[in-house]
């Protein structure tokens, strides 16, 4: 036996598996990407005609603005409210256990589940928003939450939001593990204020975990399909629409298959750019272990 | 000591602080099933911060059968445990490769595996619903079955990966001198080594498996073979003025999860955080 070979014989069966789903796929979309096709008769290849016309679609670049609102928000509520949360709770706090599980519960809940319950809480007439709102005099604040364009994409946001927090908050929580207490209470000792102790010692060493919630963030935030399309279907007035929901409405709801795959190429290309980065990352670390 | 005793008095501040913020946090979950057990009607006369006059189970019987979510569960389990059996089992091939051996593409592989994980899922919709179609597949469980089973093994690859990098290698070493072939290396000491791993990785997996939307939706077309959170879309879709069953039905819809959570949570965490703490 020739022992040279012989991982290809581990990796045989996987690798096969996986160009057939999953390369093979990613490659043929940058492909359909440049038809026009309905998915019944053959792809009409057209150039990049798709593309141009995307260049005026005025829904593309709802879609497109609204995922960068969603990586804004996603960058700063749950990552910050999550990190204020781990430290919070790293402290000897009486049920700490039990707090950090309430926060982070929302987690395995699936997206259409948090979703449907959050549509529930948003309703107009019987939900527990306005509800609340009214029976603490602030009567002036309710609103049809997702039936107004105004309010529809931060309203699914926010039960977006809800389930992130926990993830961010587990992340840092692991990460601050790793910081020796005795680091801490030493700058202490010397005089370091609460907030220099953060932004000197917990935050720098904080790194390897803040790289991963950021990476971790952005691709959920560009990932974003499941709320919106079980809470609003990207509607009204394409108010909340995502390039997630954009692609599959135009592939499946509408039969584009070749200007969904250009949608598709797109949010492939600006999740590259975050993915290239983190991969040279690791990287660098392999080689230098 | 003033010093703990102000440690005291702020420790307790925040005891409270947090108290509060959790009950804040979980409203969401106390009131999905304050409205699971009430009738629709009862909440929209009286408003939904008022004394419930009678709780019943109702909302949950509809949902399950009428609603179909009895099917639904099962297709979920049907779906979900075949799939990640099989991601477990060729991830776990993949990663002893890229773990053990030296070549010439291991790098390159491990960051496809890692790049394969992040990539959004539309870029793969079209080719593998034209791909399913193709093989017979579309629209039953198979459809569903495979692409989890191998999209998964990017995430499960680069896991166990990193696991079995850590399995010192004098032992595969001790083992190769005494004759052991190269398979029965990975079968008899390296699987039982990385059974740590494979729980972390199972109860993930079999959440976020379980959890997955998109694909039910575009790979399955009739009611009989739609997993729990399409399901729940169509029920969406069917009961849409009937709050009340919809709430019930998510709420059964999380009952598996949250068993595996409770049970396994440790497991869970664990696999989450891999990576962070070092």
């Amino acid at each position: 036996m020739e022992k040279r070979k012989v991982q290809w014989r581990f990796l045989a069966v996987p690798l096969i598996f996986y160009t057939i789903w999953v390369i093979g796929p990613t490659i043929y979309t940058f492909y359909l990407s440049l038809t026009e096709w309905d998915g019944l008769t053959d792809p009409n290849f057209i150039g990049i005609q798709n593309y141009l016309d995307l260049f005026n679609d005025s829904i593309f670049y709802t879609s497109l603005v609204n995922n960068f609102i969603w990586l804004l928000i996603f960058l700063l509520v749950p990552v910050v409210l999550g990190l204020f949360l781990a430290i919070l709770l790293s402290k000897k706090i009486r049920w700490a256990k039990g707090f950090k599980a309430a926060i982070y519960s929302p987690m395995i809940l699936a997206p259409v589940v948090i979703g449907l319950i959050w549509s529930w809480i948003y309703h107009p007439k019987a939900g527990l928003l306005n509800n609340t709102l009214t029976y603490v005099g602030l009567n002036f604040l309710t609103r049809g939450w997702l039936s107004n364009p105004e309010t529809a994409l931060y309203a699914v946001i926010g039960a977006a939001v809800w389930r992130h927090t926990g993830y961010v908050m587990l992340l840092f929580l692991a990460g601050l593990t790793s910081i020796p207490p005795t680091l801490i209470e030493a700058a202490r000792i010397d005089g370091a204020t609460a907030w220099q102790r953060f932004r000197y010692i917990i935050l720098p060493l904080l790194k390897p975990a803040t790289v991963i919630v950021l990476v971790i963030t952005m691709i959920q935030s560009l990932r974003a399909f499941d709320f919106v399309n079980i809470m609003t279907r990207g509607g009204p007035f394409n108010s909340t629409n995502v390039l997630a929901n954009y692609m599959y409405t135009e592939a499946f709801r509408n039969y584009e298959m070749g200007y969904g795959a250009a949608v598709a190429v797109i949010l492939f290309i600006i999740m590259f750019i975050f993915i290239f980065f983190y991969l040279r990352r690791i990287r660098e670390e392999e080689l230098s272990v | 000591m003033n010093y703990l005793k102000k440690r005291k008095y702020l420790n307790a501040f925040i005891f409270l602080a947090l108290l509060l913020f959790v009950i804040a946090w979980l409203l969401p979950v106390f009131g999905a099933f304050l409205t699971a057990f009430r009738s629709m009607d009862e909440i929209m006369a009286k408003g939904f911060w008022t004394i419930p006059e009678k709780l019943s189970l109702n909302n949950f019987k509809v949902a399950w059968t009428e609603g179909n979510l009895n099917t639904y569960l099962l297709n979920s389990f049907i779906i979900t445990i075949p799939a990640l059996i099989g991601t477990l089992f060729l991830s776990s091939l993949a990663a002893y490769a890229l773990a053990q051996y030296d070549f010439k593409l291991n790098m390159a592989l491990y960051l496809m595996f890692v790049g394969g994980m992040l990539i959004p899922f539309q870029i793969l919709l079209i080719p593998v619903f034209k791909l399913s179609n193709f093989l017979g597949i579309y629209n039953s469980y198979w459809g569903l079955i495979m692409i989890h089973m191998v999209f998964q093994i990017g995430f499960c690859t680069f896991f166990l990966r990193n696991f079995m990098m850590t399995i010192p290698e004098e032992l595969s070493e001790a083992a190769r001198m005494d004759g052991c072939s190269e398979f029965k290396i990975f079968y008899r000491i390296y699987l039982p080594l990385s059974k740590p791993a494979l729980a972390a990785l199972g109860t993930l997996e079999f959440t976020w498996i379980f959890n997955d939307y998109i694909w039910a939706l575009v790979l399955i077309r009739d009611n009989k073979f739609k997993p729990v959170t399409a399901g729940l879309a169509s029920l969406k879709g069917n009961f849409i003025t009937s709050w009340g069953v919809l709430v019930a039905g998510s709420l059964l819809a999380t009952i598996p999860t949250i068993i595996v959570f409770i049970f396994l949570q440790k497991y869970f965490i664990r696999g989450l955080t891999m990576g962070t703490g070092k």
